[in-house]
């Protein structure tokens, strides 16, 4: 043992812990909580977990409602000081006057300083039904005059923020749904080579490395494109999570296999046999826990993946489409040069995609350093 | 014992963990000589600090320890002297003398080598490092000194990869590279413990040999008696950070001083206590960790002649009678006269 | 080795097999095809096709058969006659139109590469050897935020950002007064100006990975034994640097080479769509929608084949440089 680890315990001795006593869960919490950037991105990911839960309460607009007064506007920022330099307690936004450039001719909203529209907190606007069930009608916050779009609106008027809002929870669920498919697919076949052994695991290394050596994106996108145009959103938003989750089994289907193949010689394993255990159950029940923690870390991994995959593929047009939304869907507006010169803020979308991947990211780093809680 | 014959003087070498700004000290107050040619084993528990002294000579310690305070003094047959301690980590002065004027084998021969180039390279970069000479002439030198390490087909083995060799193999070839350039004192840190003993007996006799022919001093770091007793002219005991009893060889066996030095010599087994029904003694207690020192001399509390009163107060006077000192408060009865 | 290499090669063809296979099922399992859609497009623009007419282009394109004869067909017309078959859409050969583009994807795809690992290595090494210094937490920072962010977005705020501030135009592979001039020095440069953002925005997300990887390679290294023997023997940190940890370090990288390959190809198609560049990305996407089959399963069977060579390529590298590989 080096000096440098004695010197370690004894940090650790300081907190009142009893490291011999807690249960591999604990170690592993513990360990995590250690890691600040893991702990940061679980928050993130609880923030982003509320907006999928209550996305109506907390957009001001309903996603479909059009503001015809403010379209493909620029996003507007609260304040607490006006320009005279007197503070507000109750933020506020300068509110609009509709005019025509006169060069463009265009339509153009233009900032009013004397109007101030104060922004309330818990305003009764659009009716909604929580959960598709309860009937309600208040949002977080609105304004009880004018109308206020933090994220700006697109060029049909309709408000970003809430769409944003209301297309977290595709998003994410999308990846969620992804990653369970490819977390089963994989251990299942995985573990089946890993545990049989033989020529199913010729069989199936063979055919991982194949499906591994094909590009990924062309590999979706004509997958993607095959789904016929006429499919409802429902269907299609099934078939394309299952393909995301086709291609993305297959790292874990190795890790699976490969720990699988390293404990099955092991005597805990023979003892199980000698007992009468099935083969299914041997896997499961004892083999199985052993790298849970490995699996974890794998699957925090995928979710990045589908997650950019499916923003991809939807903002080229091939994945999911209207009126389903996902973050990808509301980029699509943004696939031109020249709708991103007009409308900048159209990219907004793309902030959430890159905050929801970087607060995986992390959590994946934090899991990866907790799930061997013994080193140092 | 310093003297004008001695290649090394070591004197009050301390060396200290730094940690945010704490200071925490691992061996303190650390002296011994070398003379020219002669063998000096270090020997010590694991922990005791001995690894760290002999790499301390070298500047080679990791980043989060630093030589404290001390002087290690080194005087090359050609009149060279510096002290190491002063030199500083990095820079030309130092690297002029790792490889060339001192050289170190280490204990794990399988990891000590780059498994990716071959051994020739590995050795003949040595010479090439301090000498100005062609890949040629460096090339040859490495076969001489394979030759000369016992390594068969010497020519050959300069272009193979060190996995092909066995593990007394790459000791040998470890110790050709150490001593590619002759140099005056080679440090080995337990050179033998990751091998078979037959191996391990044929790797001390090759050091004995190269030993007499180069006329170099060897600073021997062992934690096994019999070794010492086979290798050492003289050998300093070390415990838990410092020197304890040092002397020649002979009169150490014959006549240990210090209360830690019996017990290490009272625990090896000897043959017949089979049969004598004889037990392994081992010494009571630990080593004591680092962080959490005794007070004053540092065996008290394992030690069977401690006196409560003096030795967890103060630090042990050092007694000497010729080459033997210890530092026990019983010194001075028990060095022989 | 031989008796690997022989091995891999016969591998080699049978992936590639196969993946004509796939390609050319996935392509023709789209619902309609080629005659609908023609049939389709004429109705939009107000011409009247009757179903013989419809039957008869089928016919024409050898739609009627069986899938496993139509893949044979075309299969055999490109291994055997390098006859890549006729775009329904362009009017011409398929060959044709893909090697219009396809020097530039190339050209991109491995001047990415080659961005990857000249930043990444170095980079990787100073994170490693300066561990948790201020560099090392930029990097970091900047390696998180380049694998997060997705390539397509980095290229619209690339473009929005370059034509904001620096007035270039961008997209497309030259500026406006230089596409139909003859090459110059100039021209070059521009052509250069407009490479650094594809380059940039595909190579982002790979070279964010291959610094982290390259760090943690060379700090695995830096503890081991043997780079305390070299130390002790009188080498000088930065030649000790270089000749062990990091030679060490490039053998897991430099397998890697195969898997980048396949990124970067994989980003390509998006990458090209966003920014209007004339390579074979747009030209994919089309005719994905467009359901040309000729031409879509001509370019994934090329891509694949870009990969599985790829692939190839860094197997034997990685058997050139680690001499374990070879002893085994």
């Amino acid at each position: 043992m080096t000096v440098l680890d004695t010197f370690g315990l004894l940090k650790r001795k300081k907190a009142v812990r009893r490291p011999d006593l807690a249960t591999q869960w604990t170690l592993m919490w513990w360990k995590f909580r250690q890691h600040r950037l893991a702990m940061v991105g679980m928050g993130l990911l609880g923030l982003f977990v509320i907006f999928s839960a209550f996305p109506e309460p907390i957009s001001p607009y309903a996603p479909f409602e059009r503001d015809t007064k403010y379209v493909a506007g620029a996003p507007m920022m609260p304040h607490f000081f006006d320009q005279d330099g007197n503070f507000h307690l109750r933020p506020f936004v300068y509110g609009r006057k509709a005019g025509r450039d006169p060069v463009t001719l265009r339509m153009k909203s233009a900032i009013d300083t004397s109007q101030r529209w104060e922004i309330e907190f818990f305003v009764r606007g659009a009716p909604y039904r929580l959960f598709g069930l309860i009937p309600m009608d208040i949002h977080l916050f609105g304004t009880r005059e004018g109308f206020i779009h933090l994220f700006g609106t697109d060029f049909t008027g309709l408000d970003l923020f809430s769409r944003t809002i209301h297309a977290c929870r595709v998003s994410l669920s999308v990846a969620l749904v992804g990653v369970v498919i490819s977390f089963l697919l994989g251990a299942a076949i995985g573990g089946a080579a890993g545990y049989f052994g033989g020529r199913l695991d010729n069989i199936v290394m063979r055919v991982i490395e194949f499906i591994r050596s094909i590009p990924t994106l062309p590999l979706w996108l004509a997958l993607a494109a095959a789904l016929p145009r006429d499919w409802g959103p429902l269907p299609t938003y099934l078939a394309v999570t299952i393909i995301l989750s086709l291609l993305g089994w297959t790292w874990l289907a190795r890790t699976v296999r490969s720990k699988l193949l390293a404990t099955r010689h092991e005597d805990f394993v023979l003892a199980a046999r000698l007992s009468g255990c099935s083969d299914y159950r041997i896997i499961r029940r004892h083999l199985l826990p052993s790298f849970l923690s490995y699996l974890i870390v794998d699957t925090s991994i995928a979710f990045p993946e589908i997650l950019l995959a499916e923003t991809s593929l939807s903002f080229l047009g091939l994945g999911l489409r209207e009126p389903v939304e996902s973050w990808g869907v509301l980029l699509f507006a943004a696939q031109s040069i020249r709708s991103v010169d007009q409308a900048p803020w159209l990219m907004i979308p793309g902030i959430f995609v890159i905050v929801a991947v970087l607060a995986f990211n992390f959590v994946g780093d934090g899991l990866r350093d907790a799930a061997d809680p013994y080193s140092r | 014992m310093a003297s004008a014959q001695s290649v090394l003087d070591v004197t009050d070498l301390s060396i200290a963990l730094g940690q945010d700004g704490a200071r925490i000290p691992i061996t303190e107050d650390v002296s011994f000589s070398i003379g020219r040619g002669e063998v000096l084993a270090l020997v010590g528990e694991s922990g005791s600090g001995k690894s760290i002294t002999a790499l301390a000579l070298m500047q080679l310690l990791s980043r989060s320890l630093f030589i404290a305070k001390g002087r290690v003094l080194l005087r090359a047959a050609d009149g060279f002297e510096t002290d190491i301690a002063a030199l500083g980590r990095d820079g030309k002065a130092i690297e002029a003398i790792r490889g060339a004027r001192m050289g170190m084998i280490f204990q794990e021969p399988m990891s000590s080598f780059s498994p990716i180039h071959t051994i020739g390279a590995q050795i003949a970069e040595v010479v090439q490092i301090h000498e100005r000479v062609s890949r040629q002439v460096a090339r040859a030198r490495a076969a001489e000194l394979l030759a000369k390490v016992g390594i068969p087909d010497p020519k050959g083995a300069l272009d193979r990869y060190p996995s092909e060799f066995s593990g007394g193999m790459r000791q040998r070839a470890m110790i050709a590279r150490a001593l590619i350039c002759s140099p005056s004192l080679l440090i080995a840190d337990e050179p033998t413990t990751a091998l078979d003993v037959t191996i391990q007996g044929q790797i001390l006799d090759l050091l004995r040999k190269l030993q007499r022919e180069l006329g170099m001093a060897i600073l021997f770091i062992t934690h096994d008696l019999g070794i010492v007793a086979q290798m050492a002219d003289r050998v300093a005991i070390m415990y838990a950070g410092r020197i304890v009893e040092s002397g020649p060889v002979g009169e150490m066996f014959g006549h240990p001083a210090h209360p830690y030095t019996r017990a290490l010599l009272a625990a090896v087994p000897r043959l017949g206590d089979l049969d004598h029904r004889r037990k392994i003694k081992p010494i009571a207690g630990s080593v004591p960790n680092i962080f959490d020192a005794p007070s004053g001399c540092r065996f008290h509390p394992r030690c069977p002649v401690a006196d409560p009163a003096r030795c967890a107060s103060q630090l042990p006077p050092v007694h000497a009678r010729g080459a033997h000192a210890v530092a026990c408060i019983h010194g001075k009865t028990e060095l022989p006269a | 080795m031989i008796a690997y290499l022989a091995r891999r090669l016969v591998y080699m063809v049978v992936t590639l097999l196969a993946v004509s296979v796939v390609s050319f099922i996935i392509v023709q399992s789209a619902p309609g095809d080629f005659a609908e859609i023609y049939a389709a497009r004429k109705a939009a623009a107000g011409a009247i096709i009757s179903q013989a007419e419809i039957e008869n282009v089928r016919l024409q394109l050898g739609l009627d058969q069986p899938w496993y004869l139509q893949y044979w067909r075309w299969f055999s017309n490109i291994v055997l006659h390098n006859d890549w078959g006729m775009s329904w859409e362009w009017k011409r050969p398929v060959g044709e139109v893909i090697w219009e583009r396809m020097p530039l994807t190339l050209a991109i795809a491995f001047s990415t590469l080659f961005f990857m690992y000249v930043v990444s290595i170095p980079v990787g090494i100073y994170s490693a050897v300066r561990r948790y210094s201020i560099g090392d937490h930029a990097v970091s920072i900047i390696g998180y935020l380049g694998l997060a962010t997705p390539n397509f977005l980095l290229a619209l705020v690339l473009m929005y950002l370059s034509q904001k501030y620096f007035g270039q135009s961008v997209g497309g592979l030259y500026s406006p007064q230089y596409e139909t001039a003859p090459w110059s020095w100039d021209k070059f440069v521009d052509l250069l100006a407009h490479l650094v953002v594809p380059v940039i925005v595909l190579g982002m997300a790979g070279t964010a990975f291959l610094i982290r990887a390259m760090r943690a390679a060379v700090l695995d290294e830096l503890d081991k034994m043997y780079v305390l023997s070299a130390k002790a023997s009188g080498l000088s940190p930065l030649k000790l640097l270089i000749r062990y940890p990091v030679r060490m370090a490039l053998n897991p990288i430099a397998s890697t080479l195969g898997w980048r390959l396949t990124y970067v190809i994989s980003g390509a198609p998006i990458v090209g769509f966003v920014l209007a560049l004339p390579d074979t990305g747009p030209l994919f996407l089309q005719s994905l929608l467009n359901q040309d089959m000729q031409l879509a399963g001509a370019l994934i069977f090329i891509y694949c084949a870009l990969t599985i060579i790829g692939t190839l390529v860094s197997d034997l590298l990685l058997v050139a440089l680690d001499p374990r590989i070879r002893l085994e």
